[in-house]
């Protein structure tokens, strides 16, 4: 099967850099799939799971909390804030950040619509970290 | 003249002082090398990230309400000056160079009629500046109980900086730090932040690529991800300066422990000379002593 190019890199590293088969990725507006030939893309990613296909099967699946992605018909670049393997996300972790995320949005509340936009895109990263965390 | 005891003395507290100047080049060098691993592994996303930028900005180029962070608040009055220096000294002229650096150009900026304001992180260059520009300063970041310098640092201080953007307390933001071009040394400079330089858009980059200079589509549209990307690069600039600084630190310590110790060398060699010279002395003295005595009887 045809294969594009994907490379996921966080600030700190490069974390994934290879050819597959698809990627669904939490684009801001929806989970998007993306398959060699795609058309030219640069979309905003919201908090959410990475999940790569590989040889007709899922082979990896990497929460993120949010970044960029790149989409060319060969390849794809994914800039992920953050950025960590499905199987070691922590419950614990996660509800520390949404109580933090909830706290951020509460002090926030008298801040310009930006500021307040950002914590809420921030808690709903959180939330969505919380909920792959209990079904991983 | 001093005495045989004073001279041993004096040996072995130079020994010892030898002794840790090594150990200190050793772990210098040993960080040095994590370091720069970390700026390696720093390196994919900023030029992903310059990549995209630049198609980016190309399209949003011109446009009248481009974010301010991209062309900046159309004046030139108030300068951000973010001076970066490492946390600890005994590393040579490291943090001198910056704050030198740092006292010229804000020296140069006043005596343009233009209004600077000091925002220090790492201890070294707070103290170096305080003293001087006090009334400038916005505020001093320090990483002192941090062991690892991470992205997340760096974020902060970006979400910080950006803050004052839109509270429009400044107009130019720039960063000062001393930038890693080898172990042995490291030049003091400067990098414009906000307004943001764009990479060049070099249509040749990509052709040479063998792709085809792509039209890509935006979801959400251009501005809004702008909006959200520059914030971002802003963060990987600052991160990058920290990276490099602390790289640049190690190998100045590793380069002024190195001397230390080359140094303390030396100080054994002469001291040791001085010392077998008196010895040698006071055995003449004491042989004529013991011969004219002889004598005499």
């Amino acid at each position: 099967m045809a294969t594009f190019d994907l490379e996921l890199v966080s600030p700190e590293r490069l974390l994934l850099s290879r050819p597959v088969e698809m990627a669904v990725i939490p684009a801001y507006e929806g989970e998007m799939g993306v398959l060699p030939g795609h058309s030219p893309m640069i979309v905003a990613l919201r908090g959410g799971v990475i999940r790569v296909t590989e040889g007709g099967r899922e082979t990896e699946s990497l929460f993120i909390m949010g970044g960029f992605a790149e989409i060319t018909p060969t390849r794809m670049t994914v800039l992920a804030d953050e950025a960590t393997p499905l199987a070691t996300l922590s419950r614990a972790a996660a509800a520390q950040r949404v109580t933090e995320a909830e706290a951020a949005l509460a002090a926030a509340a008298n801040d310009a619509p930006e500021i307040r936009d950002r914590a809420s895109d921030r808690l709903q990263a959180a939330r969505a970290m919380q909920d792959a965390a209990q079904a991983a | 003249m001093a005495s045989l005891k004073d001279l041993r003395g004096r040996i072995n507290s130079v020994k010892s002082t030898r002794k840790i100047t090594q150990a200190m080049k050793m772990v210098a060098a040993a960080k040095l090398r994590r370091a720069q691993a970390q700026a390696e592994a720093a390196r994919p996303y900023a030029q992903r990230m310059e990549r995209m930028l630049a198609s980016l900005g190309a399209a949003v180029a011109g446009s009248p309400d481009a974010p301010r962070m991209l062309i900046g608040t159309g004046r030139d009055q108030v300068h951000l000056l973010v001076v970066v220096t490492a946390e600890r000294g005994l590393s040579g002229a490291f943090n001198t160079n910056a704050g030198r650096f740092a006292r010229a150009r804000i020296r140069a900026l006043e005596a343009e009629g233009k209004t600077v304001k000091v925002l220090t992180v790492g201890r070294k260059g707070t103290t170096y500046l305080k003293r001087e520009f006090s009334s400038r300063f916005v505020g001093d970041v320090s990483y002192h109980n941090v062991k690892r310098i991470g992205f997340e640092q760096a974020d902060e201080l970006a979400t910080r900086i950006t803050a004052m953007l839109e509270a429009g307390e400044f107009d130019v933001c720039t960063l000062i730090y001393n930038r890693f071009q080898s172990v042995i040394s490291q030049v003091a400079s400067e990098q414009r932040l906000i307004p943001a330089p764009l990479p060049a858009n070099d249509a040749t980059a990509p052709a040479a690529a063998g792709e085809a200079p792509a039209l890509y589509e935006y979801e959400p549209g251009e501005e809004e991800l702008l909006a959200a990307l520059l914030p971002k690069n802003l963060a990987i600039q600052i991160y990058r300066a920290l990276l490099e600084n602390a790289a640049g630190f190690y190998g100045s310590q590793m380069t002024a422990m190195d001397n230390a110790t080359r140094n303390a060398g030396d100080m054994i060699n002469r001291l040791t000379l001085n010392y077998n010279r008196t010895r040698q002395a006071n055995i003449t003295k004491e042989l004529i002593e013991i011969i004219s005595g002889a004598e005499a009887v």
